[in-house]
């Protein structure tokens, strides 16, 4: 971790292996200032990550980098404590959060942290890369909060790109709150909703078997893109619905 | 370059079967979202930064000569929803008739060769643009100008909203439409360096999820 008057530079590293008798091993396992990771009790042959908020942030001028790797046959979860909070900071400008995640072809991994909350005079901006093998797994969870309760959001930009077997399969980008491109809150992005989420679901039978698309309700819906893929979509009033619509998303999904 | 060509591309009146879709207006009037004037400049607003940015530099770096097929792929990953890929295929194929018709060449003919179900219609626009001897800034005017007079169009019918508030609308958006243009043009630059990575990614949720609502209706008034 560096602290150099602009804000915090911080990467966290962690690595999943196949250790050989039917589990995951961590043969990396690097928290770094702000972003912590523990180990917690895995299920079968899936090892478990949490990611523990050390210290606040990001605010103004940090610039938090996550790198999860899996290799092939490793399963990996990783979870968050708690909600990580975009909040104005000392430093002007923007800050960064990236999360950069690898899965070999027959590794799996679920990235599934808590809400991204946007504070009132915060501005941060999220990238996302999964780029897995051609036989991966991923379930991926991506939930965005704009302001704490009866808040109005800070600006808030975000980009989530999937690759597969080196071939892009969604890449999408959402520019939210002051200072972001006009109609933003209007009614063909978000119409007043205050949480946004996505789940990205990618399973090498989703190539001869694709998902049917469904809507579930008016806010939310299942799709199936162009590769091996499942996205599910929803906009909702806060973060516990939006949660409650994603949650039910992924049993219909099974 | 002759400027009336781009007159004739970007005329409604086109063959382009564009006046069947209200590009997300329908189902967003259906869910009253859109009401009137203020509501379909903000949604007009909303689509032209989003949808509009991204076919506006898809059409610009297919002027400027980028493989379609790799434009083609890359219009595919910004558009989750089933519904607005075959839609865009179907006004990309539709396109394709009218611009071999009027701009006959060997570029289009491949594409309709490469796509025979239709490729993404701003790619087939930025090969027609190419066709008539337009820019890669004609192009992207092209695409972020549909991007709006489509559901305007639509919410004067779906909403017997008088014309004038339409237009009125797509009037006061028009700074940032030039805006959007211009940046198109940036985007593609980059694009011819560095691949299609480049390209603006910029998404609206509620379009992505309402043209799948309105997919499942029974009975509707436009396509899309």
């Amino acid at each position: 971790m560096t602290a150099a008057g602009t804000g915090v530079r911080a990467t966290a590293r962690m690595l999943a292996r196949d250790d050989g008798r039917g589990g995951t091993s961590l043969p990396v396992l690097e928290g770094d200032g702000p972003l912590a990771l523990r180990r917690t009790r895995g299920s079968g042959s899936e090892a478990h990550v949490m990611l523990v908020g050390a210290m606040s942030g990001p605010l103004g001028g940090d610039h938090f980098t996550v790198e999860a790797g899996v290799e092939t046959g490793a399963r990996l979860r990783v979870g968050s404590a708690a909600a990580t909070i975009a909040l104005p900071g000392q430093a002007k400008g923007e800050s960064r959060y990236d999360v950069r995640l690898t899965v070999a072809d027959g590794g799996e991994l679920r990235w599934l942290p808590e809400q991204l909350i946007s504070a009132h005079g915060s501005d941060l901006y999220v990238t996302t890369r999964a780029d897995l093998g051609a036989t991966a797994r991923l379930v991926l969870r991506e939930e965005q909060v704009l302001g704490r309760a009866g808040e109005e959001p800070g600006r808030l930009g975000s980009r989530l790109v999937v690759r597969i077997a080196g071939r892009t399969v969604l890449d999408q980008e959402l520019s939210c709150g002051p200072g972001a491109p006009g109609g933003w809150d209007g009614p063909a992005v978000l119409a007043g909703h205050r949480a946004v989420g996505q789940v990205v679901i990618v399973r090498p039978e989703f190539a001869d078997q694709p998902v049917t698309a469904r809507v579930l309700g008016e806010g939310a819906a299942i799709m199936p893109l162009a590769g091996p893929t499942a996205l599910v979509t929803a906009v909702a009033p806060n973060a516990l619905k939006l949660r409650r619509i994603l949650d039910e998303a992924l049993t219909t999904l099974g | 370059m002759s400027r009336a060509a781009l007159l004739v591309l970007a005329d409604g009146r086109f063959p382009a079967g564009g006046h069947a879709h209200s590009g997300g207006a329908e189902a967003a009037v259906k869910a009253g979202r859109v009401t009137g004037g203020a509501s379909l400049e903000s949604f007009c607003r909303g689509r032209l930064h989003t949808t509009g940015r991204v076919s506006a530099a898809l059409a610009a770096a297919a002027v400027l000569g980028v493989d379609p097929a790799e434009l083609d792929a890359a219009a595919d990953a910004r558009t989750p929803s089933p519904a607005l890929r075959v839609a865009a295929r179907k006004l990309g194929r539709q396109l394709m008739r009218a611009a071999r018709a009027t701009w006959p060449s060997e570029e289009l003919d491949a594409l309709a060769r490469e796509f025979p179900k239709g490729a993404h219609q701003p790619v087939v626009l930025g090969l027609a643009a190419r066709a008539a001897g337009l820019g890669a800034l004609d192009a992207a005017y092209c695409a972020a100008y549909e991007s709006v007079s489509g559901p305007a169009s639509a919410t004067v019918r779906l909403l017997s909203l008088d014309p004038f508030d339409a237009t009125g609308a797509l009037a006061r958006l028009a700074p940032e439409l030039d805006r959007v243009a211009d940046q198109a043009v940036e985007a593609a630059r980059m694009v011819v360096d560095e691949g299609v990575d480049a390209l603006p990614a910029a998404s609206a949720p509620l379009l992505e999820i309402s043209a799948e609502v309105h997919a499942a209706w029974p009975v509707r008034l436009f396509a899309s």
